[in-house]
């Protein structure tokens, strides 16, 4: 059994990538990495500690070009025999994975949150409402690993990195211009996630929210009627029509809890709901509940984990 | 410019999720079922907004039985010119995808656009497929599309940020928010939408590669512990010692 996985790697190796790796390694065989960029090998030579054999790196892809990174990926998973090929459900992955199922005329099981049982997978369906079973009929098959779905465990050695040709052809796309929050935690990798809505009455209280996420090393989100209304900006926006977020601590202040904002962050593994009503739908969902004031209870919280971090 | 939108419905936002027939089918007892938002509001919505600035056509297209027509007369009434069905289940993403691509490929479109996702399978794969059965680049999860003659220039989401690229007709784009905004379809196009043209064709033999076996519902959350405003403490403190999540 041949294993190949995919692996962004051009702003660094994230969480996600050794998530993946862990994943493959579970599913076990060979386990090969195709990457492309200009990452060091002394950095990707770490992906063996989690179970790669070899990493295949093409050097000559410096963005996200889907086209040529689906060519890559598909030479390469020629060159190893892959029999299955994991993604991290992530940007890449979505305009990658679906061409390659295609190519390789392999079916494509998308968001799942654990490895294969034979050659059934289970799968997050209607936005982490309900849990599918998916059978794959190919002799290929392609997993996009939902992030954070498992966590990553060294088990090895470093592995070996070899440059590969993977004949990615002309690019397709011409990248303008990249826009990059600066110093800001990407919303779908982040591990904690601070998060208001309507509650806050205005753009000018976000002060306490962001004083909340710095403390906490988290990333900041929104509700839909705050990111509607310009309060915030759109790539804030979790939920149905949002970005669905998975993180292991996600505190909402002001935000009732409609079944759509649920929708984009019920597979967190810890909630903590703050809403001065009682009757919030949120608090059904909740594992911690304040009734309270957020101009209250934001400011205190952050005073709490200062000190918590002073003892700590 | 021709474009092509890709229609699939998807449960309303509010429904209940439940299965049937020993867990292995969606119950769609008391379900309202609705254009998927992805595809309505940002696919459709961003390509009429392009035909009244530079003319053209709007074709939606979808894959499923006459069931499905209420939901065509609805993306009909937003302002689509005609509608094409293709009268068969979706099974899975490829089967559905080679559906759309093989009528895609014999009538010459300059665009075509599908939602990032559906809010039911979330799958995202359907827009993909269609691009490499079409031999075409694909752009996923756009927020901005622009064109000028034949150049678009697409703003999409990248991890943690935005890139702006520009790309050749003809293409196939997913779109997210912030494309276009919502549009409620006025008494006009409604009765209009009864009369435009909803033509429905054969399937053509295709392959399924995946199929959804069974459905479980995810743990049931234990009670949500409540905490005095005043405590703050305490919380952090179950934070670290039970939740162990700081």
């Amino acid at each position: 059994m041949s294993v190949l996985v995919y692996i962004n790697s051009i702003n660094g190796l994230s969480k996600s990538a050794f998530e993946v790796v862990t994943y493959a390694s579970k599913i076990g065989g060979e386990i090969s990495v195709v990457t492309n960029g200009d990452l060091t090998s002394d950095e990707l030579q770490k992906l063996g500690q989690y179970g790669a054999n070899k990493v295949m790196i093409d050097r000559s892809v410096k963005t996200n070009d889907t086209e040529q990174i689906t060519n890559v990926v598909a030479n390469a998973a020629k060159t190893v025999n892959a029999t299955t090929v994991v993604f991290s459900h992530d940007l890449i992955s979505k305009a990658v994975s679906p061409k390659l199922s295609v190519r390789l005329k392999a079916g494509l099981v998308s968001g799942a949150i654990e490895v294969p049982n034979g050659n059934t997978i289970r799968v997050n369906v209607f936005s982490g409402k309900a849990i599918g079973h998916v059978t794959v009929k190919t002799s290929t098959k392609i997993i996009s690993l939902l992030p954070n779905s498992i966590q990553p465990e060294v088990t090895g050695s470093d592995c070996s990195v070899e440059d590969f040709d993977g004949q990615a052809g002309d690019a397709k796309i011409k990248v303008i211009d990249t826009k990059k929050p600066e110093g800001e935690i990407p919303l779908p990798e982040a591990e904690l996630v601070v998060s208001a809505g309507r509650g806050l009455k205005g753009p000018e209280n976000w002060g306490m929210v962001e004083d909340l996420a710095t403390e906490l090393g988290a990333a900041t989100a929104c509700s839909r009627p705050v990111a509607d209304i310009g309060w915030r900006p759109h790539h804030e926006h979790v939920g149905q029509t949002g970005v669905a977020i998975r993180p292991n601590l996600y505190i909402a202040a002001g935000i009732s809890g409609a079944i759509q904002h649920l929708a984009g962050v019920n597979g967190s593994k810890v909630i903590v709901v703050i809403n001065t009503d009682a009757e919030a739908p949120f608090f059904k969902a909740a594992d911690y509940g304040i009734i309270g004031d957020a101009f209250e209870v934001l400011p205190r919280l952050t005073e709490a984990i200062k000190k918590f971090k002073a003892s700590n | 410019m021709k474009i092509l939108v890709c229609i699939s419905k998807s449960p309303d936002t509010t429904s209940k999720i439940a299965f049937t027939d020993s867990n292995t089918k969606f119950d769609e007892n008391g379900v309202q079922y609705i254009v998927n938002p992805y595809d309505e509001w940002y696919a459709l919505v961003r390509a009429l907004e392009l035909k009244e600035a530079n003319g053209g056509s709007v074709t939606i297209i979808t894959v499923g039985t006459a069931n499905d027509d209420s939901v065509i007369r609805k993306a009909l009434a937003i302002g689509a010119d005609e509608a094409i069905r293709i009268d068969t289940e979706p099974t899975d993403a490829y089967y559905t995808a080679m559906q759309i691509a093989n009528y895609a490929n014999s009538n010459g479109f300059d665009l075509v656009l599908t939602g990032k996702e559906t809010i039911n399978y979330n799958g995202s794969q359907v827009g993909g497929m269609i691009a490499e059965a079409m031999s075409l680049p694909f752009i996923s999860l756009a927020s901005r599309l622009d064109v000028n003659g034949t150049t678009l220039t697409l703003e999409t989401e990248i991890t943690g940020g935005l890139q702006v690229i520009e790309a050749q007709l003809p293409l196939v784009v997913s779109c997210a928010k912030g494309m276009a905004e919502q549009r409620i379809p006025n008494m006009r196009g409604i009765m209009a939408a009864r009369t435009k043209p909803l033509t429905v064709i054969a399937p053509t033999e295709n392959e399924v590669f995946t199929s959804f076996e069974s459905y479980t519902m995810p743990e049931a959350k234990s009670a949500c512990k409540m905490i005095s405003p005043e405590n703050m403490d305490e919380l952090v403190s179950l934070l670290h010692n039970e939740a162990k999540v700081i």
